[in-house]
């Protein structure tokens, strides 16, 4: 699934961070995927440690934070905290909603030896 | 103080505590700090000592923090995006269809909805309607070159990408596809005649068949298309949320199968509408050429003006 060429943009991330700042390993890793992000964390981890043998990646800790959701409510004007998209607004109970929150995916920092 | 063989040094340098066990060797000159050399490993436990006050600092390290229990480590901030690399190529793309007066659709759906068929009968129409206008095809599927064996039969330019064991398209991909057909492109101008030809053209990315993967990966396209046939249930929308959040359009495709099949056309745009509010629908059949005169015009109004 898509987690797979995630976790290889994560891995390509991580080594040009190392190209550049000469580390040897990792040894935490700390990754976000929004709740909206489309990513699913579980496999997300799966493949991480799937592909980590072999590279700077190998036995390090990965931390995988899901921060919620957050949307737009256009009729409350308001913005509220959604799980998925296709849930109503807890306010209103309405669907005109525009994600603004919970969307990134991203590689936050990273703990290396040297 | 260096804290191997207790000399004072009056220098600014800081020594460096080393676990026990390992070699080291060192001189040190007057006022010590740039003559003193330290041969050491980077081993376990680094703290850093103060030659004046013979305070350790575990915070000198280039993240100022101490992380108990490991070596020095150092933290790293990134805070990168992951889909960077892609959504960089992808802006690309973007510019270089728009320096070409390229408008580029990604169309998503699940395998079997009719995609190939539409954009058949899609080059057909627009041979009638439009026939200065450029139309060009990228296909996407793990294997084969049907797809775009049946595009070039209508005489439509078409690259196939067989992406092996991927699911989706990516906008790398997606380059050097469009590099292929724009040098078949000037290969053949020399055999327009380009009165007629229009500046403008059309391109059609027909993404692998797959309603979760391709919604993440954007490829430089003007706007994602989604084509749901009504064999596939109306709540499709729900189930793939994601796909439908991020299309501008979305397609009920094989609608002359209605009378066959229990799908509620409303309740389908109902739930299309609660994960993206701005979605428009269109209705067609890409076998009977029902709903083809309301596509054709939003291509036409989707293009990028003359």
């Amino acid at each position: 699934m898509h987690e797979a060429s995630i976790a290889g943009g994560i891995l390509k991330l991580v080594e040009d961070v190392r190209q550049r700042e000469g580390f040897r390993r990792v040894t935490v890793l700390r990754i976000e995927a929004g709740q909206l992000a489309g990513v699913e964390g579980r496999a997300l981890r799966f493949a991480l440690e799937a592909l980590a043998p072999g590279t700077c990646l190998q036995q390090a800790r990965i931390d995988i934070d899901e921060p919620s959701g957050q949307a737009w409510c256009l009729p409350c004007g308001e913005t509220i905290a959604i799980k998925q998209r296709g849930d109503a607004c807890p306010l209103c109970g309405l669907y005109q909603l525009q994600a603004t929150g919970g969307t990134e995916l991203r590689v936050v920092e990273m703990l290396v030896d040297d | 103080m260096c804290v191997v063989c207790g000399c004072a040094d009056a220098g600014t340098a800081e020594a460096v505590v080393e676990a026990p066990g390992h070699a080291h060797g060192h001189t040190h000159g007057p006022e010590g700090d740039h003559s003193r050399e330290h041969a050491h490993d980077h081993g376990q436990g680094h703290g850093h000592i103060d030659p004046g006050s013979g305070d350790l600092h575990f915070g000198a390290g280039k993240a100022r923090v101490s992380v108990p229990g490991m070596s020095q480590s150092r933290a790293i901030k990134l805070e990168t995006d992951i889909l960077g690399a892609n959504n960089r190529i992808a802006s690309q793309n973007r510019h270089h269809f728009e320096s070409h007066g390229v408008t580029a659709l990604n169309l998503v759906s699940s395998p079997g909805s009719g995609k190939t068929t539409l954009l058949c009968a899609t080059i057909e129409a627009l041979k009638v309607r439009a026939p200065g206008l450029h139309v060009a095809v990228i296909e996407g599927d793990q294997q084969t070159s049907f797809d775009a064996d049946r595009i070039r039969a209508t005489g439509a330019p078409a690259v196939q990408i067989n992406t092996g064991k991927g699911c989706h398209l990516d906008a790398p991909m997606v380059a050097q596809a469009f590099a292929q057909l724009h040098q078949h492109q000037h290969h053949d101008a020399g055999h327009h005649d380009h009165s007629h030809a229009d500046p403008r053209s059309l391109l059609f990315i027909e993404n692998v068949g797959n309603l979760v993967c391709p919604a993440v990966w954007d490829l430089g396209e003007a706007a994602k298309v989604a084509i749901l046939s009504v064999t596939e249930g109306e709540d499709k929308p729900l189930k793939y949320p994601d796909m439908f959040a991020a299309s501008k359009l979305m397609i009920i495709n094989k609608i002359d199968l209605l009378p066959h099949v229990l799908f509620d056309v409303q309740r389908c745009i109902e739930f299309a509408r609660r994960v993206n509010p701005s979605i428009e629908v269109i209705q067609l059949s890409g076998t009977t050429g029902e709903g083809m005169g309301t596509w054709l015009n939003w291509l036409g109004s989707a293009m990028y003006p003359a």
